[in-house]
């Protein structure tokens, strides 16, 4: 039997990765990935604390984070193509319009 | 034994792509290299007695997000990145510290909490899709019919957000044909680009 801890590691190494891509990163769309591999961390430790405690409510917030989850892609997606269409790039650092 | 070596394969191949997601310049592999994650990931979640949530991962995440991600990467055409000009280094050693803090932290934390307890043996009344399914749509019912309203929102979002406004695109016309004539190929492609600020005022 695997420990149930092994899997809660290997999801906070998961999660460190997404997150040192999300800052480090420029093109829009590497970031949003980096956002969907830390999503998908967090789903892991959801499943393995449901599995450790015997309890279902872990995988019931994994569904609903998936829902979440496709319906942030779709608008985050749109709200790119409609930037793309004006700036012509998705590179944040030439997003700068509100920068002070 | 099997399971552990299992587990190990996955768990490896999960980092490693995670790792071409985050290192590699170009999206269209970035993002077929998180299809490796996520598709580990739902072997993981088999492995944890939630056959369900692997299905619904393989199913929405990489039949439906990621090919969303791939369509968009393949619409605006993005290439590699340019090799920064904005000092890049200071951020990506920050970033790499911060990252590194968080591991610990997190690890350390989950570790503590349970260090190497194992899970009782998998009983068919947890695999069981039955039990998972009277949980959802008895407790958390209202919260399932909130996430179809939130999916609406989203879906009328990203339509008004994606779609081309038509008012703006009889201003584009309008303008490439006034300019067509007068100013020859050349400048119309600055002009067309110039109309899309009247677009903007329109909305």
């Amino acid at each position: 039997m695997v420990p149930v801890s092994w899997y809660l590691l290997l999801a906070a190494l998961l999660f460190a990765i997404g997150t040192a891509g999300a800052l480090t990163r420029r093109n829009g769309i590497t970031i949003f990935l980096s956002i969907e591999l830390m999503l998908n961390s967090v789903n892991l430790t959801l499943v393995a604390y449901s599995r450790l405690l015997g309890d279902h409510t872990g995988q019931i917030v994994v569904f609903f984070v998936l829902a979440v989850a496709a319906a942030e892609a779709a608008v985050g997606l749109a709200l790119f193509i409609a930037i793309y269409r004006h700036r012509r790039t998705i590179d944040l650092n030439r997003m700068n319009l509100l920068r002070w | 034994m099997i399971e552990t070596a299992i587990f190990l394969l996955f768990a490896l191949l999960a980092v490693g792509s995670a790792l071409v997601v985050v290192l590699h310049r170009n999206p269209v592999y970035s993002t077929m290299s998180l299809v490796v994650t996520l598709v580990s990931l739902a072997v993981l979640f088999v492995l944890l007695g939630a056959p369900f949530i692997a299905a619904l991962q393989i199913l929405i995440y990489t039949g439906a997000i990621v090919v969303l991600f791939l369509f968009v990467v393949m619409l605006l055409n993005i290439g590699r990145e340019e090799i920064g000009q904005h000092g890049g280094m200071l951020q990506k050693v920050l970033a790499g510290v911060g990252a590194l803090v968080l591991l610990g932290m997190v690890g350390s934390a989950s570790w503590g909490l349970y260090g190497g307890a194992v899970a009782k043996p998998l009983d068919e009344d947890f695999v069981s899709l039955t039990t998972l399914a009277s949980e959802l749509f008895s407790s958390y019912l209202l919260t399932f019919e909130l996430v179809g309203l939130l999916l609406l929102v989203a879906v009328i979002a990203a339509t008004v957000l994606a779609a081309r406004p038509r008012s703006g695109e009889r201003v584009e016309q309008e303008v490439e044909v006034a300019a067509g004539p007068a100013a020859g190929p050349g400048p119309v492609t600055a002009t067309t680009g110039d109309a899309v600020l009247p677009r903007e005022g329109v909305r």
